[in-house]
């Protein structure tokens, strides 16, 4: 006859005098959505400690921005965060415009709005779309992903001819003005594509139970914790700090629109979830009014010195092809100084610290991506969860590694 | 630069700390500190518990490099605070031959990482840092990438899984 033993479990200590586990995840795994690395050291399937890692998609972004012209850089910020390109080009371009005290026209500033609040809704879904893809929720993701592609191919492509690298804003405006019919499409897209797919995935997952039980209370984190670890944006709104710089630190002209920001409670990832579908319904209140008050009028500020002469001139007179020669081959001359200006992308503050000698490119960049404090935290929101958890808050705090490692 | 009026947080800092802080400006609107760096702990607990400044939140560390003038290296804080809504930016030089400041993760627990990225591209050295080590980089990587002095078309060889 055998003896059953029964073993208790008990906090912080292990099962069997087992040594813990060590789990490697990633870089390439199909959860981590990126080239991250998590190391895990497990106790059965409690998470003792965890270890992130990156780097592994580092490309240099501010060594190559200091041997590049102003104007150049814009290229390099699309493959900050490739999931809302649009917003690092608004970000990085209202940073250089503070250093050159440049005040961009009216309808420069409604566009630049409209096209952040579309990157923020594709931005959101793909969040939450990949996020439940890893909890077996595949549906979602597709009800998420037409959309994307909606707005990708209705807004951004014949906006800026791309889908991803779009290096749509200039220093003092845009690359052009919205192509013709962009603002009823705008309308259409919102109202029978985000819309509806917005009400689809709150109808499947906002009261379901399994949603609800796999991540309420899934790695929770306190205020005063994500005030102290850096994070911004959705994940600390979550947690129930009301910090949005639309509101705080209000810039273009988002103090003209009516919106709420919405908070949780715990900062868990049933939470995270809740926020960005506020969100996202938040930044449609903001593109409707935007839409409603467009005006007209030039997108580029009337300044030669940072705006490329028109096509005729450069054809047709010296004075125009020097210009234009001089524009692009010494670049937009920038005064001396240092700024940071940081504005509210889809994961939080996105902040821009230039320095310049003067001339035609910058002396040094850095940015500061918001993903960064928000993976350095991944210890805190799942050391002693479970293992399978660690999925699930992964992808609900939306680590991009194209603007964590740079 | 003509003596401006101080910004109120800028007037607590040097009301407070004197001779440490070693110049101020406003430029773009942005206030800016240089600060010594022997007391850059102090000033920034300072920072964030002064009732009247309250910088709870640090948004961002990195470093310069001023290749050429000395001290060489820079340090920059960017902090930000949840109740006032104010922001101010820290600075403090380094010298080449002594690339080292102390750590402020006591002060700020999000500063872990940032520090270890500004050792990592410039090798400055934060004194009582618990994990002081590459970030972005590999451990075999020769240099620090960001120096003004590292050449951009530089190669190192690329590693294995093992190294």
């Amino acid at each position: 006859m055998t003896e059953v033993v029964t073993y208790k479990r008990e906090a912080g200590k292990l099962d069997m005098q087992a040594e813990p586990m060590l789990l490697n995840i990633g870089p390439s795994h199909p959860a981590t959505h990126a080239t991250l690395r998590l190391i895990a050291e497990l106790d059965g399937e409690t998470i003792l400690k965890l270890t992130p890692e990156f780097g592994y998609l580092h490309r240099c972004f501010e060594k190559e921005s200091e041997s590049h012209t102003w104007t150049q850089v814009v290229t390099y910020t699309d493959r900050l965060n490739y999931v809302s390109p649009l917003m690092n080009n608004v970000g990085y371009a209202m940073a250089v415009e503070k250093l050159c005290g440049i005040d961009v026209t009216e309808r420069c500033k409604y566009i630049r709005v409209l096209i952040s609040e579309f990157s923020r809704i594709i931005d959101h879904m793909v969040c939450i779309g990949t996020n439940m893809v890893d909890l077996g929720a595949l549906t979602n993701f597709w009800y998420f992903w037409k959309p994307r592609e909606e707005v990708y191919m209705h807004l951004i492509e014949p906006l800026t001819g791309t889908r991803l690298t779009t290096g749509y804003t200039r220093i003092g405006g845009m690359a052009w003005d919205l192509p013709d019919g962009w603002e009823e499409k705008a309308r259409g897209v919102i109202e029978h594509v985000i819309l509806p797919a917005i009400a689809d995935v709150n109808a499947l997952l906002t009261k379901n139970r399994i949603f609800i039980e796999r991540t309420m209370g899934v790695g929770p984190i306190t205020p005063k914790d994500a005030i102290a670890l850096g994070f911004t944006g959705p994940c600390l709104r979550a947690a129930g700090v009301p910090l949005d710089l639309r509101k705080d630190e209000t810039y273009l002209v988002y103090d003209r629109f009516d919106f709420d920001v919405p908070v949780g409670e715990e900062g868990d990832t049933c939470d995270r979830y809740m926020v960005r579908m506020e969100e996202m319904r938040q930044s449609v209140r903001i593109i409707l009014q935007a839409l409603d008050q467009l005006p007209g009028g030039p997108v580029n500020v009337d300044d030669p010195r940072f705006n490329l002469p028109p096509k005729q001139e450069v054809y047709g007179s010296i004075e125009g092809l020097m210009n234009h020669f001089k524009h692009i081959m010494d670049g937009v001359q920038v005064p001396a100084g240092e700024v940071y200006s940081a504005t509210e992308a889809a994961n939080g503050e996105l902040g821009y610290y230039i320095v310049s000698k003067g001339g035609g490119g910058p002396y040094k960049i850095k940015v500061r991506p918001p993903c960064f404090p928000l993976f350095q935290g991944m210890p805190r929101l799942c050391e002693g969860g479970m293992i399978a958890d660690l999925i699930a808050v992964l992808g609900s705090v939306n680590i991009i590694a194209g603007e964590l490692d740079r | 630069m003509a003596e401006e009026k101080k910004s109120a947080v800028l007037e607590t800092l040097v009301g407070k700390f004197g001779d440490d802080i070693v110049s101020t400006h406003s430029d773009f609107g942005d206030d800016t500190a240089l600060v010594r760096r022997e007391r850059i702990v102090e000033i920034c607990t300072f920072l964030r518990d002064d009732p009247a400044l309250r910088f709870d939140f640090a948004m961002d560390l990195t470093g310069v490099d001023y290749l050429g003038e000395e001290p060489r290296f820079e340090v920059v804080y960017h902090l930000y605070s949840l109740e006032k809504k104010h922001r101010v930016r820290i600075k403090t030089r380094v010298p080449e031959e002594d690339p080292v400041i102390d750590s402020v993760i006591p002060v700020w627990a999000g500063m872990d990482w940032y520090e270890r990225e500004a050792y990592d591209m410039y090798g400055i050295v934060f004194r009582n840092h618990p994990n002081l080590k590459r970030i972005l980089m590999y451990e075999s990587f020769v240099g620090h990438p960001l120096r003004k002095d590292y050449p951009k078309a530089r190669r190192q060889p690329t590693i294995g899984p093992d190294e």
